[in-house]
């Protein structure tokens, strides 16, 4: 068995993962990157996107997350995010529902903190929808 | 003396009231546990949280150009007070508590020559509050809690929030709420926002050697502003949304509380009623008895 890192996923409403792995891709702001055991001391800002979690040399599980942060140590990484779930849970027209929404949500938003609010809404769906597709 | 017809009237009435306050008492019962359930399950995202914010904060705080979210605005003038109440009442004393607290911290501030906001989150707090301090009440968010407290919901309370703050309409943020313990023990807690409290034994060294590994420095990811930048304001959701749940947790434990005893009072209040009733129903068979017995010995 190779070495494994602690990783956790955690929302504000459970958490949602909490197992060692063999390695995890987190999209960070500045570029994915994988932690395996022994990273250096880290914390970086996560865009939306997929977050991988490698077991046995594959990809055993794909989780959405919706932005958040990461605290990689040398034995663990901590994912908090502030909305997660199982990619394999969600179709092509459920992504595409919510982009559309997000969308609507947009042109009706009014006011400089809504209509930021509403831009990253639809950044989310977009990337969930780039992530249903591939 | 009640009549045989005014007792039998109470008597029922009382045992309607039980019915509906028993019945409350096992839905408050239901949703505790789905209550405790979610305030416990959101509990790793506050504690991961808080860690990487010790690690963060220590670092920056005190640098010219530290987050205002953090540095506070450099005044201490204006409080802002964000009171979490429920929405229903028959909860026992629960928002009583969360009001008078909520009073006496508006004095101490007031006191001290601060400006004071209040802004509602949940009916009742409002409507004690209003009586007093209907001035300083900014706004009342009403809109949650039908079936437990959602992310969702915290989001736009602290949207609210945090557009004020960018707005420059207060200098300091405390949330009032009531932390759940037990279905009977409730505590009614103030919990500073903005600006952060750095707790004090999170300097990086301490945290670093709790990894077992001294002196290790983290790389950040962009930078230490930019992961701050976006970190606190998520710290102000998760802190709020904390804040919800728990309190919500706390109204169905305490309504449980009262609705229980309500119940057992009504029992009592039934038995006492029969009591009396069977007495007067003896005493009248008792009367007419006499009545025809002394009757047949007059002829």
């Amino acid at each position: 068995m190779a070495e494994t890192t602690e990783f956790e996923l955690v929302s504000p409403a459970k958490l949602v993962m909490s197992e060692p792995v063999e390695m995890v891709v987190v999209p960070g702001v500045e570029g994915d990157f994988g932690a395996l055991p022994r990273h250096a001391p880290m914390l970086s800002t996560v865009r939306p996107g997929v977050v991988d979690i490698h077991k046995g040399g594959k990809v055993e599980t794909r989780l959405f997350v919706a932005g958040g942060f990461a605290e990689v140590t040398a034995e663990r990484c901590t994912v908090l995010a502030e909305e997660a779930f199982p990619l394999d849970g969600v179709t092509a027209e459920q992504a595409q529902a919510r982009l559309q929404s997000a969308r609507d949500d947009l042109a009706e938003a009014e006011g400089d903190g809504a209509k930021a609010r509403a831009a990253k809404a639809v950044t989310v769906a977009e990337a969930l929808v780039a992530a249903v597709g591939a | 003396m009640p009549s045989l017809k005014d007792l039998r009237n109470r008597i029922s009435s009382v045992k309607s009231t039980k019915k509906i306050t028993s019945a409350m008492k096992m839905v408050a019962a239901s949703r505790l546990r789905r209550a405790q359930d979610a305030a416990e399950a959101s509990r790793p995202f506050a504690e991961r949280m808080n860690r990487m914010l010790g690690t963060l904060a220590g670092s920056v705080v005190g640098l010219p150009g530290a987050p205002r979210l953090l540095a506070g605005t450099g005044q201490n003038r204006v409080h802002l007070i964000v009171v979490v109440t429920s929405n229903r009442g028959l909860c026992g004393g629960l928002n009583s508590s969360t009001a008078r607290n909520t009073r006496m911290l508006i004095r101490e501030l007031q006191e001290d020559g601060k400006e004071v906001k209040v802004l509602c989150v949940g009916r009742k707090g409002r409507d004690q509050l209003k009586r007093d301090h209907n001035a300083l009440i900014l706004d009342t968010i009403e809109d949650f809690g039908r079936r437990g407290v959602t992310y969702e919901e915290a989001e736009a309370v602290s949207e609210k929030v945090l557009d004020m703050f960018e707005a420059g309409e207060f200098d300091v943020c405390t949330v009032v709420y009531n932390r759940f313990r037990s279905a009977i023990s409730q505590i009614v807690t103030r919990q500073q926002l903005i600006p952060f409290p750095v707790p004090k034994t999170a300097n990086e060294n301490e945290l670093a050697a709790e990894d077992g590994n001294p002196g290790a420095v983290y790389e950040f990811e962009p930078s230490e502003e930019g992961i701050l930048d976006e970190l606190l304001p998520l710290n102000v959701k998760t802190q709020i949304f904390r804040a919800m749940t728990e309190n919500y947790a706390s109204e169905q434990g305490a309504r449980m509380t009262a609705m229980d005893n309500a119940s057992r009072n009504a029992g009592e209040m039934i038995d006492d009623l029969t009591l009396e009733y069977n007495r007067a129903r003896q005493a009248m068979i008792t009367k007419e008895l006499i009545e025809i017995i002394s009757g047949a010995e007059a002829l």
